[in-house]
């Protein structure tokens, strides 16, 4: 089995997000940057298939060179191989991403290495365009679903499932090489040990220029949502808040009998 | 002509397409176009009997049995060969699972651009959209440019309009015409479909439908100290929900987290304990009427979204209100 995952590197906003003074951007000066979770359970069960059934993995990302980071810590928990598709960091839209995605794949399978599996996150983080996993299987024309929660692999198939609502699954089987999107909760990601970070940091990342086209809805800026924002009623202090809490359930009639 | 895809279970349409389809008849108002509906699979024609009043002219049932399973290609291609027939302006669907898929689909096909999960639309030259980003963390206001446009309609951010009554304006009233559509399609559309489902075990609470949700984060500490809340949640009638911090370090499963990549919960009640308000966590409990912190930290990002707050080790406090609440209806 020869997987090949995508991510793509996001800031870790916290408890609330600022944005750049021009409304275009988020302000990452004092931020983290990361992957999806989604993702982070890609790569996880990239390398967990390829420990069970054998093959190679590798890990893909479209974006500027400091993307090479997140690269680094999928290859710290396991994936063998690194690709960065280096852009100047502007934004790409879906259908540039997946175009771009697609030209690195007949480029990496004309050397010779087929991906029996592509791995996606369902969303991006950011974007949440839900929709660069599906251009890419189509343009392949490699069969492909969304929303997977559980993956096994046997005799030329995939059997993929995804929640289908009050705890039922929906179970899809797909012949490779196929094209996954998957969500958290498909598995529980290790963390990286220390000699996976430092192995890591020797590798090699393979570099490619993508060829930009143009596409998806033009970003003409960024907003904040109103609303939410509330006064907070501080009930009480510790455990001798508990009868103002009881009062409150009552009040709400939530206090159900 | 506008195309609303709408899904349907049990012989009615789905809440978030009536919402979808909320926001498709006021555009059909706002540029002068009629809005169609198309339905597929067993139970579409009832369900499209249901759309009267939702401002639907024409609804194109695809019954064919092939779709008996949920097939995303066939009916991406259904919906491809619909908009050669009738050439509409704009095609939308719920940015539900299913309908963010198919759309996908449909852009793939056409090659057209989608925007996913838009709030609002302002048609004209140029066409602009609003659509949330970061899970509604965030919203971007942009401009869509193609010769249809493909929209995903953000579930929870429009409202569901009453459908229009007799009387006052008959055509509005009425039930859709329903137009069978038998779309062609090979083998090679119905590669992907469910090969089974797995039926759900109904016990419990669900998350996503309960009245109280009380929500556990890193503050709880060890997945031991989950009996703490579920002590508080038995005696609510709640679900219990958790943060990404707890599932991830293995605590609870993450069919119960909350936020950006879980659920999204809609109780009247939400009751957050050691969760420190992460935006992506709250994305997820918007939708909550109340919410009541229950956190050592009086400084913590939650306290600028929660309503009632109780400053405190989550420990003492909340075995203290589950005592309470016995002492009081004598439980
Ligand atoms: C792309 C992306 C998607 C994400 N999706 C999600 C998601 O779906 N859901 C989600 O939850 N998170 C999500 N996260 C993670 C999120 O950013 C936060 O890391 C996470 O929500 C924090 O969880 P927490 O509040 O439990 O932990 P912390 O942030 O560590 O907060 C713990 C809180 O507990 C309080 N506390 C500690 N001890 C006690 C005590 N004894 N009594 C009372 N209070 C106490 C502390 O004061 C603190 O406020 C996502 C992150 C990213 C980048
Ligand atoms: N810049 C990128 N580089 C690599 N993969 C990407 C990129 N953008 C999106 N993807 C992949 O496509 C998935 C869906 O993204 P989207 O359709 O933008 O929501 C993501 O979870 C990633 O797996």
């Amino acid at each position: 089995m020869n997987i090949l995952v995508c991510v793509k590197r996001v800031p870790a906003t916290g408890g609330r997000i600022t944005l750049t003074a021009d409304g275009r951007d988020i302000d990452t000066r004092y931020l983290g940057f990361t992957v999806s979770p989604h993702e982070e359970c890609a790569v996880e069960e990239a390398v967990r298939i390829v420990e069970k059934h054998g093959g190679s993995s590798t890990v893909l990302t479209l974006g500027p060179e400091v993307a090479g980071e997140q690269l680094r810590d999928a290859m710290a928990i396991g994936i063998e191989r690194a690709v960065l598709l280096e852009t100047d960091g502007a934004d790409w839209d879906p259908l540039a991403t997946a175009a771009a995605i697609v030209d690195a794949v007949r480029a990496l399978e004309a050397e010779g290495e087929t991906f029996d599996l592509l791995l996606f996150g369902n969303e991006a983080a950011d974007t949440g365009d839900f929709q660069v996993g599906i251009r890419v299987a189509t343009a392949l024309g490699r069969p492909s679903v969304t929303g997977i929660k559980a993956i096994e692999v046997a005799d030329g198939k995939v059997v993929a499932r995804r929640e289908a609502g009050g705890g039922g699954w929906e179970v899809f089987e797909l012949e490779l090489p196929a094209v996954l999107a998957v969500k958290e909760g498909l598995n529980l990601p290790r963390y990286p040990s220390v000699p996976g970070r430092l192995r890591a940091k020797k590798k090699e990342i393979v570099r490619m220029t993508p060829l930009s086209r143009a596409g998806g809805p033009t970003k003409e800026r960024l907003r904040l949502p109103e609303g939410n924002e509330s006064t907070v009623e501080v009930i009480g202090q510790g455990a001798a808040a508990a009868p103002a809490v009881v009062e409150l359930l009552t009040r709400l009639g939530v206090l159900g009998r | 002509m506008i195309l609303a895809v709408v899904e349907h279970a049990d012989r009615r349409p789905e809440r978030l397409s009536l919402e979808m389809l909320s926001l498709a008849r006021r555009l059909g108002a706002e540029v002068g176009e009629p809005v169609e509906a198309v339905l597929f699979g067993a139970g579409a024609t009832e369900a499209a009997g249901q759309l009267a009043g939702r401002g639907v002219s024409v609804a194109h049932v695809v019954e064919d049995d092939r779709l008996a399973a949920f097939a995303p290609v066939a009916w991406a291609t259904s919906i491809v060969q619909l908009m050669t027939a009738r050439v509409p302006s704009i095609v939308l669907a719920a940015g539900s699972d299913r309908g963010s898929e198919v759309m996908a689909h449909v852009g793939a096909r056409t090659d057209f651009p989608l925007a996913a999960n838009v709030t609002d639309v302002l048609p004209g030259e140029p066409f602009r959209i609003t659509r949330q980003r970061w899970a509604g963390s965030l919203l971007e206001d942009a401009v869509l440019d193609a010769p249809t446009k493909l929209l995903t309609i953000a579930p929870h951010a429009v409202a569901i309009d009453e459908p229009a009554t007799g009387g006052t304006a008959a055509s509005a009233a009425a039930a859709p015409i329903l137009e069978p559509f038998a779309p062609t399609l090979t083998e090679d559309d119905l590669r992907v479909a469910v090969a089974r489902r797995l039926e759900p075990d109904r016990s419990g609470i669900s998350l996503t439908d309960a009245r109280v949700v009380v929500g556990g984060g890193r503050g709880v500490g060890s997945p031991e100290a989950f009996s703490e809340l579920e002590e508080l949640a038995a005696l609510l009638g709640a679900a219990v929900g958790v943060s990404r911090v707890v599932t991830s370090s293995g605590w609870r499963p993450h069919s119960q987290q909350i936020g950006q990549t879980g659920l999204r919960i809609a109780p009247d009640l939400y009751i957050a304990c050691g969760i420190s308000g992460a935006i992506q966590h709250i994305v997820g409990a918007k939708a909550a009427k109340r919410i009541l912190a229950i956190n050592t930290d009086p400084d913590a990002p939650i306290m600028s979204v929660a309503d009632y707050a109780v400053i405190g080790n989550l420990h003492e406090v909340v075995p203290a209100i589950s005592a309470e609440i016995r002492r009081v209806t004598g439980r």
